[in-house]
């Protein structure tokens, strides 16, 4: 950690009675971070970028939305048709929310396959937490305001979800709605929360970085860093590959967002709001679809709530519940095909909760969400007594084995990065 | 090695795909497969029909407006249809369109202008109910996006009037329809062969109104379809080319790392 020398005077000047540009050279530059990362270590970053993408494009959308139920479905398509270049900003907002839980998803995934939540990182991963919560928020308040059908009845169905509380149920859905019904107060205080909401994101997020920053990233190995050869300068090695990795994310959202711009929406939604008329199927946005089929799994309304958030707030235990040691499934091979099982698990979740809650569906809900808990609650810590992992590299730098056996040799421990 | 990593970019492509194309698994409301039909502005480079549209236009001012409005649309978008600016104020011209209140508080008609928007054939969704056997002929600005199925939807509906099969109970001042939810429409067949004359010699066939009138709703539904896609293949170059070169940068930058 050697003193930045700046050449600017002007810099120096400022950096000596305000550390900014230091504190950037740390952080960003000689920042140091394994070596051996692979590609799914791209989407934390990303994931910073596309909230950053997300902001923008939403405060230039607040400049000509309007938040009054009888307004609120026009001004959107006076966005779409008269504001210039207004469907552009709104199909990259639209869209990046799809793409932002895509991101985020990926990127959680892959704290799970690595260990990345394990000791000393626990309070990353749970702040990692609390901002998908925060996200999950916001979208959904966010698809309300354009006030069509699904936004109505979307939120109709999700804030009466609260009801099942007990005791203070009626009020807090009385509080959340702003009157007896979804109507224009509870379109007014979800659009100031909207607004809000992203500016606490961002706020998490520091916290979450400021985390990250106190051991620096897991690794592919997740084994710990133990010297200067095992790492490179964040800059420009890690920002290198973050910009490529941005421009393969920029090639994807564009694509969606000028060829297929209403292929992750419902049509619905393109009906203006009316409380007279419920459509025939409501369908949350497919990023809470393994969330909706968790709660429709459970025949009692109190209960398939509680299941609903249990399933996020598991997550926040989890270091807790998987008392392995060793941190990446690479070394683990029971749990490495648990990964991918889970995996499964998560996806046809998704498929479910889009399919009417009637037949089978109902019976195959129930039972993927029976191993959605039974994973994180009764498989990952008895696997973390029975499971016997396998030998660790000695360090990232240096892939040799303690013992040295020649079947452990071929073990992955050489960067994956070479392509 | 090769074969796990092959097996999870098929994984992870599949489910890339599995989250893209959500619609795709979705049926048609009516719960009949809805064919699919060639348009002009499928695609990539998909572009407007001018004449398809025109005629379309013809149609729906002809049949359509008779019962349904275009709240969204203005004469003066009619450009993107071929017409110049003449021509949309004699299109204009012949529509009346309230305004007001004027100095002495009135409300009064004046002849419309292209910055109106098309005059809805009803002054509210009472009048309109009132004049339509209780049902309620829904605006038809966002009628492509706001269907599963989109044009083809429209023209499979449009075109798609039969007598109900046997045992298929009609309710009292319904129309069936294969294609519409629930199979029975409250709007009875609105084409009729040679309805409307075409200005450009086409046969007005029931099929080629219905073609020309769901392109025409495309358009309606989003006007900017044409920029947005003529955009799209500019960004799209310049970001795989931006790409690319984060690619041999990233490549190069990283050559002395082992």
């Amino acid at each position: 950690m050697s003193e930045p020398k700046f050449n600017n005077s002007l810099v120096r000047w400022i950096d000596h009675r305000l550390p900014v540009f230091t504190f950037m050279h740390h952080e960003m530059h000689e920042y140091p971070t394994p070596k051996n990362l692979n590609y799914w270590w791209n989407f934390g970053s990303l994931a910073g970028i596309v909230l950053v993408i997300m902001i923008m494009s939403g405060i230039v959308l607040a400049m000509h939305y309007t938040a009054h139920v009888d307004h609120a479905f026009q001004s959107v398509e006076r966005i779409m048709r008269d504001v210039n270049y207004g469907w552009l900003v709104r199909y990259i907002h639209a869209n990046g929310a799809s793409f932002f839980f895509i991101v985020v998803y990926i990127h959680i995934f892959r704290g799970l396959y690595y260990g990345s939540y394990k000791a000393p990182r626990e309070l990353l991963w749970m702040l990692g937490v609390v901002i998908l919560v925060l996200m999950m928020a916001t979208a959904f308040m966010g698809y309300v305001l354009p006030w069509g059908q699904m936004s109505f009845w979307g939120a109709t169905v999700i804030t009466n979800l609260f009801s099942a509380i007990p005791l203070v149920g009626e009020s807090i859905v009385t509080l959340l709605w702003g009157g007896f019904s979804v109507d224009n107060p509870t379109l007014n205080r979800f659009y100031a929360l909207h607004y809000l909401l992203p500016f606490v994101i961002v706020g998490v997020v520091v916290l979450h970085i400021v985390a990250l920053h106190r051991f620096g990233s897991n690794n592919p190995l997740g084994i710990d860093v133990r010297g200067n050869q095992d790492t490179i300068s964040f800059h420009p090695y890690y920002t290198v590959k973050d910009a490529f990795g941005l421009g393969v994310f920029l090639v994807l959202l564009s694509a969606v967002v000028f060829f297929l711009p209403n292929s992750m929406g419902h049509p619905d939604n393109y009906i203006p709001a009316n409380p007279m008329v419920t459509p025939a199927h409501i369908v949350p946005e497919w990023y809470f679809l393994p969330f909706y089929a968790i709660l429709r799994a459970i025949p009692d309304k109190l209960f398939g709530v509680l299941a609903m958030f249990a399933a996020i707030g598991v997550l926040f235990i989890l270091p807790w519940l998987d008392r392995s040691p060793v941190r990446s499934a690479t070394f683990r091979p029971i749990y490495k095909v648990m990964f991918w099982v889970f995996l499964f698990d998560c996806v046809v979740l998704t498929w479910l909760g889009a399919k009417p809650a009637e037949g089978i569906y109902v019976l195959l809900s129930r039972l993927f969400t029976a191993y959605y808990f039974f994973h994180f609650l009764i498989l990952l810590p008895v696997l973390s007594i029975f499971e016997t992992p396998r030998a660790l590299p000695r360090s990232i730098g240096k892939p040799i084995l303690e013992g040295g056996g020649g079947a452990m040799a071929a073990a992955p421990a050489a960067p994956r990065e070479k392509l | 090695m090769i074969v796990s990593k092959l097996i999870r970019v098929t994984l992870f492509a599949s489910l890339c795909i599995f989250f893209l194309t959500p619609s795709a698994s979705v049926k048609a409301a009516g719960g009949v497969a809805v064919p699919a039909q060639e348009w002009s502005f499928n695609g990539v480079f998909g572009t407007f029909d001018r004449g398809e549209l025109q005629r379309g236009f013809h149609v729906y001012k002809e049949v359509c407006a008779g019962c349904h409005s275009l709240n969204y649309i203005a004469f003066r978008n009619l450009v993107d249809l071929g017409f110049n600016e003449e021509e949309i104020k004699v299109i204009a011209k012949e529509y009346e369109v309230e305004d007001g209140p004027n100095n002495d508080g009135e409300m009064f008609t004046r002849t419309a202008m292209p910055s109106d928007v098309w005059p809805a054939p009803f002054p509210n969704d009472n009048a309109a109910r009132a004049g339509n056997n209780g049902a309620l002929p829904p605006d038809l600005s966002l009628m492509v996006d706001a269907r599963v199925g989109g044009a083809d939807y429209l023209y499979a509906l449009l075109s798609g009037y039969h007598d109900a099969p046997e045992g298929q109970k009609v309710g009292d001042g319904m129309y069936y329809n294969a294609f519409y939810p629930g199979n029975q429409i409250a709007m009875p067949s609105p084409l009729s062969a040679d309805g409307v004359e075409y200005g450009d010699g086409t046969k007005a066939t029931i099929n080629q109104q219905a073609r020309d009138v769901s392109a025409f709703l495309a358009w309606a539904t989003e006007p900017n379809m044409e920029e947005r896609k003529r955009m799209g293949v500019k960004v799209l170059i310049f970001l795989l080319v931006m790409t690319g070169l984060f690619y041999v940068s990233k490549r190069r930058i990283w050559a002395d790392v082992h």
